[in-house]
């Protein structure tokens, strides 16, 4: 992978990316500290990409943004990862009727529009939010604002990762009906392997290496399509902060202060075709046929 | 005058782990009309020098180091790839060892004949496909015409290798450049190619380059022999000199560890018998005659004490087997159609024995083969073993059954899991089955098992992708005897590999058997090596047994006529033209 160089570009752009949204970010300024006297302000020593409609640094609140938009890609991804190796190798190891009836599930969600799905699913769970702030309040003694922005986010998290896992357990299906017949699983069976042993044992670890290829590719699909709802005002609320909840509050003064609208865009654009970038190249350096020689 | 001829010729191919010398200085030249035979196993050049005469190598990582390649005196090396494609299609055919995957899918077969045509001559459609119908005809393809508007999945293995050749003839070249176009076929059909290509000689006046890892083929065919070994060409010379006195000590091996229909060795000498490789620290290397060679094969052709162990009653009796597939029957509505693979099939082997199971592809033999180990459901007939009628068990009253009875794949790339070490895939068959008592006390087995399989100890962290053909055949050997079982099927155990190694994989079986009094099922489609495996012979054809009998019987009075096909279309390499 050393010779791509698109991947080790998008490699240290990610590097860069989670050190200022991650570590820089405990640094800045609070992201919600709001001035009105200071509002539209130009960039400057102390605010270094100015300041939006509320006087609130924007550059903390793209870094702090950061962290939840990224935090969904990861989050979201592996829920739906593990859901995904797990329904797809069954149904596929299983096959007949039980693949079957499986896979028509699958294509029934599929038929759904994914977007809609989310939203439902997402009302649904924020509907115990209320509840699970104040349990978490009461029991653990967690500040009540910052319970109460998790409680905004988490559904989310769950909501694209419940959902995302159809098309990876559809790869991982296909890839296990290809391993199954391999003769080392024949041979196994001659061993007198029982068939969790071999599927646990032989046939999903020889599809982890495409699945997870798969998914680093899926990471910036849940990036936009949280920017999306965000943007749609469906997914993190304001105060908090996203990249979408960002682009969505510049495009509100997009004809006068177009900084709020770009700065915003370009981490999230430069972020996303960095993990494109990542993951193809990932997808080449690790080609199981590739290696093999 | 020569009509191709290659000097000092070099390909080295320069990777991460240093520069592999694939083709290293080697020099021959074919004539107007003639059949040189290039044999080598896998690795030695033969197909690297193919593919760098018509600049078909990728390069990088290739590269022609030195040496010329001319063909009618125009030199190949230096030409641009727009006169390169002038003169391949046209004037240097080549056809190539898979037939299936050569030839496109989605278009007719008449449409994939005339397309060279098209391509390097001026002529009309009409006269193209006059043309291709005409070779399609002197290939041997009957009724030509009808046939000329079929797909490729509607012909045979057989008829698309000649679908193939026609493609290269067609354009009237004047060399053919073959690359083991045999190979994947059956004897017979592979007899029948063989003689076309003669008679097409004899007809066309073309040369033929022809490429193989088998002798036999080599000396059925070829006018004159060129045998390669790691890049370097050991010995060139007139097909009946080479294999009547050859003087090169590999040659010698070569010709003397193939088993063939009269071997005289119990067991078979190997290319290591013959000769002796010293490395130098450069990476060349210097093969000499071993020293004790003529020692060493007199002590293999002592004859052993042959057991007579047929009076045991037999530890596997197979009656009335018959396993059925349905096809077909699917969501497009292709008619239901039942393929009986096996077909009433009887047999017994005697503990100790080995049965050899004989057949062409297609015949139903994997699948016998599968069906007696109940890795496959048999639709009738009963399997006894060991007095235990195998057909009514469970799978899981089956899984005592599996510690006994064991399976050796054809290709052992695909039969080790690419994932696990060589520990943990010797180790995982004795935890399920309770052998060994804790982790040390396994290794140490496995250990011994290894070194009985030839390979030593400091092998068992490596992963399979890090290991040869051959020894990798060898872990699917330990393998299969980490659970101690006294009855294994070989299914094509050695038919993937080069001869060399296919020796010492047979010599390790025979040992094996003796000295663990293993009973075997040894499927082959290679006659001579189940002769030189076998105690009693069964040939099969369309699920049916055609004949059963002791091998020698069998191979000395065949009496079923599919018999006598398949023992005639045998090369031999002792010569009789």
């Amino acid at each position: 992978m050393a010779k791509n160089k698109f991947a080790m570009g998008g490699f240290w752009v990610i590097v860069v990316m989670f050190s200022l949204c991650f570590i820089l970010a405990w640094y800045c300024k609070d992201p919600n500290q709001v001035n009105l006297t200071n509002k539209f302000a130009p960039s400057s020593t102390e605010h270094w990409f100015g300041t939006d409609a509320l006087g609130r640094d924007l550059f903390a609140r793209i870094l702090y943004g950061g962290q939840v938009s990224i935090l969904v890609g990861l989050i979201a991804t592996a829920v739906s990862v593990a859901i995904g190796i797990v329904y797809g190798s069954i149904s596929g190891f299983a096959g007949g009727r039980t693949d079957a009836v499986m896979m028509r599930i699958v294509d029934t969600l599929l038929a759904i529009p994914f977007l809609v799905l989310v939203i439902v699913l997402q009302a649904t769970l924020s509907d115990w939010s209320g509840d699970a702030t104040r349990w978490i309040v009461e029991n653990f003694k967690w500040d009540k604002e910052f319970t109460g922005r998790l409680t905004n986010i988490v559904p989310l998290f769950f909501a694209l990762g419940l959902l995302g896992w159809l098309t990876l357990s559809r790869i991982v299906r296909a890839q296990v009906m290809s391993i199954k017949e391999r003769e080392f699983v024949e041979a196994a069976l001659a061993l007198g392997y029982s068939k969790a042993r071999i599927l646990f044992r032989h046939v999903i670890p020889n599809v982890l290496g495409p699945t997870v290829v798969y998914s680093t590719l899926t990471v910036p699909g849940f990036i936009m399509y949280e920017a999306i709802l965000s943007f749609l005002g469906l997914g993190v609320e304001s105060p908090n902060s996203s990249w979408g909840v960002l682009i969505k509050e510049g495009a509100n003064f997009l004809e006068t202060e177009v900084q709020l609208l770009l700065l915003p865009g370009l981490f999230f654009s430069l972020t996303l075709f960095s993990l494109n970038f990542l993951g193809d190249g990932l997808r080449d350096a690790l080609d199981v046929k590739a290696a093999k020689d | 005058m020569s009509l191709l001829k290659i000097k000092n010729l070099k390909t080295y191919f320069h990777t991460r782990a240093g520069i592999n010398r694939a083709v290293d200085d080697i020099s021959f030249s074919i004539d107007k009309g003639e059949i040189v035979g290039v044999v080598g196993e896998s690795g030695s050049g033969k197909s690297v020098t193919c593919h760098t005469m018509l600049g078909l190598l990728p390069q990088p990582p290739a590269k022609v180091e030195g040496g010329s390649v001319t063909f009618d005196n125009e030199e190949l090396l230096n030409l641009p790839q727009s006169l390169l494609r002038a003169i391949r299609g046209k004037r240097i055919s080549m056809i190539f060892q898979d037939p299936m995957s050569c030839l496109n899918p989605y278009l007719k077969i008449l449409d994939q004949i005339t397309e060279p045509i098209l391509i390097h001559e001026n002529v009309s459609r009409k006269t193209a496909e006059a043309r291709a119908i005409e070779m399609m005809k002197k290939v041997g393809i009957r009724d030509a015409e009808a046939r000329a508007h079929s797909y490729p999945h509607e012909f045979s293995g057989g008829m698309r290798q000649r679908v193939m050749i026609a493609m290269a003839l067609v354009t009237k070249p004047d060399l053919l450049l073959a690359d083991e176009p045999t190979t994947a076929l059956d004897v017979t059909v592979q007899a029948r190619i063989l003689k076309i290509l003669r008679s097409l000689k004899d007809d066309l006046g073309i040369a033929v380059l022809f490429v193989t890892h088998d002798l036999g083929v080599v000396a059925e065919l070829a006018d004159r022999v060129v045998v390669m070994y790691r890049g370097k060409i050991v010995e060139q010379g007139n097909t009946r000199d080479i294999f009547e006195k050859p003087s090169h000590p590999y040659v010698k091996g070569l010709i003397a560890c193939r088993p063939t229909l009269d071997t005289q060795y119990q067991i078979l000498p190997t290319v290591d018998d013959f000769l002796k490789t010293e490395i130098r620290k450069d990476g060349s290397f210097i093969l000499s005659e071993h020293p004790d060679s003529k020692e060493r094969l007199s002590k293999l052709k002592e004859k052993r004490e042959s057991s007579n162990k047929d009076i045991s009653p037999p530890l596997l009796k197979v009656s009335g087997l018959q396993v059925h597939f349905q096809t077909g029957g699917g969501f497009l509505g292709e008619p239901r159609k039942t393929v009986k693979a096996v077909d009433g099939v009887d047999l017994q082997i005697s503990s100790g024995q080995t049965l050899g199971l004989v057949g062409e592809s297609g015949c139903g033999k994997t699948t016998l083969g599968r069906a007696i180990l109940r890795l496959q459901k048999a639709k009738s007939g009963s399997i006894l073993y060991d007095k235990n009628e195998l057909n009514s068990l469970s799978q899981k009253e089956m899984i005592d059954f599996r510690k006994r009875m064991q399976i050796i794949f054809q290709d052992p790339y695909a039969s080790l899991n690419p994932r696990q070490t060589i520990e943990q895939t010797l180790i995982e068959p004795m935890i399920v089955h309770g052998i060994g008592s804790n982790y040390s006390n396994r290794r140490d087995q496995i250990v011994s098992l290894l070194e009985e399989v030839g390979l030593g100890p400091e092998f068992l962290l490596r992963y399979p992708h890090e290991f040869s053909g051959g020894q990798r055949q060898r872990i699917s050997v330990a393998r299969a005897l980490a659970v101690e079982p006294e009855f294994i099927v070989c299914d094509e155990c050695v038919s993937a590999m080069d001869v060399s190694v296919q020796a010492q994989v047979l010599n390790l079986l025979r040992e094996l058997q003796e000295k663990r009094n293993l009973t075997y099922l040894f499927i082959s489609h290679d006659l001579s090596v189940v002769k030189f495996m076998s105690d009693d012979v069964i040939v099969m054809q369309n699920g049916k047994i055609v004949e059963s009998g002791k091998a020698q019987e069998i191979y000395h009075q065949p009496k079923s006529d599919y018999t006598k096909e398949l023992l005639n279309a045998v090369p031999k390499v002792s010569l009789s033209k």
